[in-house]
Order: structure tokens, then sequence, then C-alpha cells
């Protein structure tokens, strides 16, 4: 384990992995952590997740530090095949901070939920001195009950299963980029930040043998799909051609050397259905407008790892995100 | 007549490959590009496609990287950089460890952006780790020559820069990298032209073909290259004509001139090169962060852990894949070497997009 916590333990990837095995699974035990949202035992309609978030700056085209706790607490939920029951929310406020900024964070958020028809149920506030924080940090913590008859498990994955996704990926930390930095681009790009629920209702509807859903938001698609492969035991390939991504996303990402493959969704729905129940699927996520542009991107195969068809017809193999993509020099 | 569709190229630099042959791309974004579309899973066995030292981050001297992180521990000192030289380990320390630790260690994206910081805080030094290749360095000259129009005192620049030219007559001169052709950088062309490739190409019998970095771009430019080779030609041909004239860019040339002058440098893992480097004119002295603030730097700072083959493989004498530390002890979470830290370093370009790194 490394001695210092870096900044890149919190980026989602290979660090992320090793810290939560190294120091919080090997503490706290190891299953509860390995999904998202975990059952609750004595309860096993009942499903558990929290999230913390931190984002700089506060707002961004397309949503805000509020919208983003409760879009990314209940999408844990509704990706784990459960419908949002209540939420909390756990606020750290430092000393300065405008009551407006907090007030229109909170708004949001009452938003958000309202959206996914949950309410924040409880919360708590704390507040440090003057440079202990940055702004606002939120935690949210959300409850869910499962939908009935739905099972959702990678380890159920088959060769020959389609995987689908949303919508064109990267939007959301292209945006937060964007708007973090003063990079002077005028860029049309806004976050997807948005509740996933309804898609993936839809899509369980449609395809009662979905084997699992993610939602690939740290690390990306890549990282998403990597992770899942793992833990299905099963290998995939994606066509890149087949992938949805914005084509400012693709500028963007060529002028800092980002690869929009890891770059953040925070509103986009990964599925895993199988081949027979693919186009039935696909049709459910494009009849409702945030899943107008979903698309089948690629198959799980046997084996393991998850390769890559380029568009220039070669191939090259996926791995998880291994610390936070630093733009470039030239 | 060329062909545009990506499989046409693939046949023909097939058909063209009659024997091996090794072909170094120069420019690190064209190792990343590579890379990324996985041309070298569709390219024939017996070409092989050589890493060359055009990755900043790789080709930056341990011991610059030791006197920017003993620059940033220094009170009152920021130290503003590019983000992928955040975890390129010097021989004491690296930017990243330095931060952690709570020195003032920023990333920018223009430094431009330091010198608006310097602005802001005329108490603090904004110290601008300079380093990158002719297509940095007009921009950091033209930050230079604002910060003395506005006396914006406090804006330093530690330079390191690299210039390319020098460094690929170096490897052409060298037998044992056995490089039958030179895949010539984009965006550094743009800045210099396709002249300085012509003495080189005239002087070493070496074919060069500058590049853009679409799939299609960099899959035709192998094809000339490739032609060049079965015409026994060693011509400079420009296959980026959309962004790269014959005469470069004058005005960025003209803003290099004026605010640095050319001077011997050593590259991380190749060495000393005469007329390679970069160092700051007398009138911009005072924004020398190598003269404005002392650091005691270590007796000596090796280059490179014991081992480590990063050196052999910008050099292309080897590939990736031949180093004991490749993924193994030296991955991108805990690099011990620069090529694999840089997003566009030849090792991480081979752990993070796979196999099929071969050696002619």
């Amino acid at each position: 384990m490394d001695e210092q916590i870096r900044l890149d333990h919190g980026e989602g990837g290979a660090a992320t992995a090793r810290l939560v095995r190294e120091v919080f699974w090997r503490h706290l035990g190891g299953p509860p952590f390995a999904e998202d949202a975990a059952a609750v035992e004595g309860a096993k309609e009942l499903l558990l997740t929290t999230d913390a978030f931190v984002v700089r700056p506060l707002f961004f085209p397309g949503g805000d530090l509020g919208r983003l706790s409760v879009c990314g607490t209940i999408n844990d939920l509704a990706v784990a095949g459960a419908v949002p029951l209540a939420l909390a929310a756990a606020f750290v406020l430092e000393e300065g901070l405008e009551v407006a900024v907090l007030e229109h964070l909170v708004a949001s958020m009452a938003a958000a939920a309202g959206e996914a028809g949950v309410r924040i149920a409880a919360g708590d506030t704390k507040v440090v001195g003057r440079g202990e924080a940055d702004g606002v940090f939120v935690t949210t913590t959300g409850i869910g009950r499962r939908i009935a008859g739905v099972r959702l498990a990678p380890d159920s994955c088959r060769p020959g299963d389609a995987i689908l996704v949303s919508g064109p990926v990267g939007d959301h930390g292209i945006a937060v980029l964007l708007a973090r930095e003063d990079l002077g681009l005028r860029s049309p790009v806004a976050s997807d930040c948005a509740p996933v629920g309804a898609l993936a209702r839809a899509v369980l509807a449609a395809a009662p043998g979905t084997r699992c859903m993610r939602d690939p938001t740290r690390g990306g698609l890549a990282t998403a799909i990597v992770e899942l492969a793992a833990a299905a035991g099963a290998g995939a390939v994606l066509h890149e051609e087949a992938v949805p991504v914005r084509d400012a996303v693709l500028a963007v990402g060529d002028l800092l050397g980002l690869d929009p493959l890891y770059v953040a969704c925070e509103g986009r729905l990964i599925a895993i259905v199988p081949p027979v129940e693919a186009a039935a699927a696909l049709a459910a996520l494009r009849r409702d407008p945030a899943g107008r542009e979903a698309a089948q991107i690629g198959e799980i195969v046997a084996g393991g790892g998850v390769i890559l068809a380029t568009a220039a017809g070669g191939h090259r193999p996926l791995h998880a995100l291994e610390g936070a993509q630093l733009p470039r020099i030239c | 007549m060329i062909a545009t569709r990506p499989a046409d190229h693939y046949r023909e630099i097939a058909a063209l490959t009659r024997a091996p042959v090794a072909l170094m791309e120069v420019c690190g974004t064209h190792t990343m590009a590579i890379a990324r579309h996985g041309l070298r899973s569709r390219l024939p066995p017996a070409l092989a496609l050589l890493s060359g030292p055009g990755c900043p981050v790789c080709v930056t001297p341990a011991a610059e990287l030791d006197r920017a992180a003993l620059l940033a521990r220094e009170p009152g000192v920021t130290v503003a950089i590019f983000g992928d030289l955040l975890r390129v380990p010097g021989s004491l320390s690296s930017l990243e460890r330095e931060r952690a630790a709570g020195a003032d260690v920023r990333i920018v994206y223009s430094p431009r952006d330091a010198l608006a910081m310097a602005a802001a805080d005329r108490a603090r030094l904004v110290v601008f780790l300079g380093a990158g290749f002719e297509t940095t360095s007009p921009l950091v000259a033209a930050t230079l020559v604002r910060a003395r129009e506005e006396a914006i005192e406090n804006f330093l620049v530690l330079p390191v820069f690299r210039l390319i030219p020098p460094a690929m007559a170096a490897l052409a001169a060298d037998p044992r990298a056995r490089i039958a052709g030179f895949l010539c950088p984009g965006h550094v062309s743009t800045i210099l032209g396709t002249r300085p490739y012509e003495g080189l190409a005239r002087a070493h019998r070496m074919p060069c073909v500058v590049a853009g970095f679409a799939p299609g771009e960099i899959l035709r430019a192998l094809v000339l290259l490739l032609r060049q080779i079965a015409e026994s030609r060693a011509e400079v041909e420009n296959a980026y004509e959309t962004a790269v004239r014959p005469e470069g860019n004058p005005t960025a040339r003209a803003l290099l001139d004026r605010v640095f002058r050319v001077a011997d440098a050593d590259w991380r893992g190749i060495g000393r090169l005469p007329g390679s480097g970069l160092e700051l004119r007398e009138e911009y002295r005072r924004h020398d962060a190598r003269a404005r603030i002392p650091v005691a730097l270590p007796a000596a700072a090796p280059d490179f852990e014991r081992g480590c083959a990063c050196g052999a493989v910008m050099q292309g004498r080897c590939a990736p894949a031949d180093c004991a530390h490749f993924g193994t002890e030296c991955l991108p979470a805990h690099p011990r070497g620069p090529c694999m830290v840089s997003s566009e370093g030849a090792c991480a370009a081979h752990w993070r997009y796979g196999g099929a790194f071969r050696h002619g």
C-alpha cells in the first residue's frame, strides 16, 4: 500500500480499488463493499448505498454539486435494480460560504430528488473553519427497494450478451474540466448529470433477462466495462465506431490528450442484456428522450479482458483507469 | 494517387514490407495515436515501429526535476506545471510527492495561467517548469515577453526546453538503433517546417515523412516511407499538408530567437547533445528560476534507477517489454522510469494500450 493518500486514490481507477481492498475491506470485511449498493441483512429487498461529493467548481454547465450528489446516489440504486425510497444528506460547510450558494445547491438537490420521485428525509450539517474544506462537501445515503423479481449480477453474463449504453459518454467530465480550468475554449458540452432510474426501469421492462447494469462515473465507460467483465469472469469486445461520443468531447479530448472512454458520465447507464432481448432494450431506451442516442456498443465474450475494435480496423486492450488522466504538454 | 481508406493502406504496407524494417515515430503524440487506434495490430510482423524521444516528460533530466522539487520546497514559491509532469520521478522526489507533503504545486494548461497567478499575487514567486519542444517553447517565449513588458518580476521560468532535429540527427547517426526512416512530428513541424529534415535525409540517407495524427494520415505516411525505402530514395515528404507549410511558422521562430539562445543540453537517457536546448537570453535572466532561486542540488542525480531501460527504449534499441521492470515493478500507478509516467511515453502507451510493440 502507498504511504500517503494521493489524489489518484480518489479517481475511481486501480489506485482506488487498491485502497478499498487494502484498507477498507481489510478492516470492514469484503463483500458488503464489492458493489456500489449493498443488500441490507434482515431485509433482503432493501439496498443501501452512500457516496461523498466534492467538485470544483460547485456550478458547471448541466448541473451543480447538489444535483450531482442526488443523482450519484440514486443512480447507484437504479443500476442495482432498485427504486429509491429515501435519501439522507450530510453537509460539511466551510466558514464563509454564502448562504445563497448553499440554498441554490439544496434547491437543485430537491429538484433532482423530485425527478426521481424520492425525498431527502434526513440530514446533518457541520461547519469547519475557513480553509479546512473547499466550500461545500456533501455526502448522500440512499435506501431503495429491489424491483420485484429482478436479480442483477455480473456473474449471470454469458458470451454473446449485448452491451448497451444509454447515450454519449464523457460529457460530464469534459464539462466540469472546462468549467474548472480557464482554457479559453468555448464548448457546447454540458454535463449529462441526471437520474437514470426511468431508463433502468425501461430496460428491465423490455428485457426481463437483463444480466446487470452500471453507471460509468469516475474512470468512464472503459473502466466500468473492465470491472464488470472481471466481475463476470468473462471478456468483452467494444466497437469504437458504435460508442456514442459528442464531437465537442472528442475535440477537447484530442486537444488535452484525454481519452473520452475514460472520462466520467453522471447520467448514463450501461446494460448487459441477452442477445434476444437487445433490440427491445435498445428501443425502450431510445423511447425516452434521455436515451435517444442509446447504442449497442459491444458484446460479452468468453475468456478475459476487454478489447476495443478501433475505427481504424485495429484492436487494443482496455484497462481500468490508472491514476487521474493528466492533460499533456503539447 | 494516395488511398484514403485504412484497409487500402494496410494492403500496401504489407506489400511494401518485404524484409524486416524499423521506422521511428519521433513524437509522443504519434506513439499514443498509433497505440490508441490499435494500428500495430494490423501491421506486418516484419515492420517495427520504434518510439522516439519526442516525449517531453521522458527526456527532462532527473537533475532538473530535482531542481523543480527543491524549488517547490522553498517558502513563498509556487511551481506551475503541465499535468503530465506531476508524477515524473527525479532522483530525489516527484512534484506529486512534494505536493502531497504540502508544497504549492499547481497544474496549469498554459504558461499564461502561471503568469496570471504571478500577477495576482506579487508576494509569491511563481516558477513555470518549461519542458517541451518547439511546439511549447514559443508559447512560453510569448509569455516571457509579456511578463517583461508588464514588469511581472515574480514570474519565473525553469527552462528545460529541447529541440527535436538535433536528437533525430544523433539517432540517425547511431547504428545500434537501426532506424530506416523517420515519421517526423506533426506539431513540431508546424513551427519548424520541413527544411530542418533536409540535411538529415541527405547526410544519413534517411527517409523522412511529416505525418498528421489521424489513423489514415499516419498510415499514409508509413506508406510513403516504405515506398522511399523500396525505391532507395531518402527524401523529405510532407504528408500533413493541411497543417504544415514547408517554411513552418517564421513568426514563432523569431519569437523563440528573441527570448532564447541555443545551448548544449542533457536528454534523460540519451546524454548531452550539442545545440539541442534553449537558455534564456541576458535580457530575460531576471525571469530565470535557476539564477533567481539557488537550491542545493544533490551531487549526482542518476537519470534512472538500476535496471530501468527507458534510455534504450527512447533510442529505439529495445521495446518496453524487454525491460525487466516493465509491468512488474514499474506500473503507471508507481512508475520507476519516465517512459511509464507520461501519457505519451512508450512504456505507458504499451501498458495502457497493450502488446504488439515489437523491436525490429
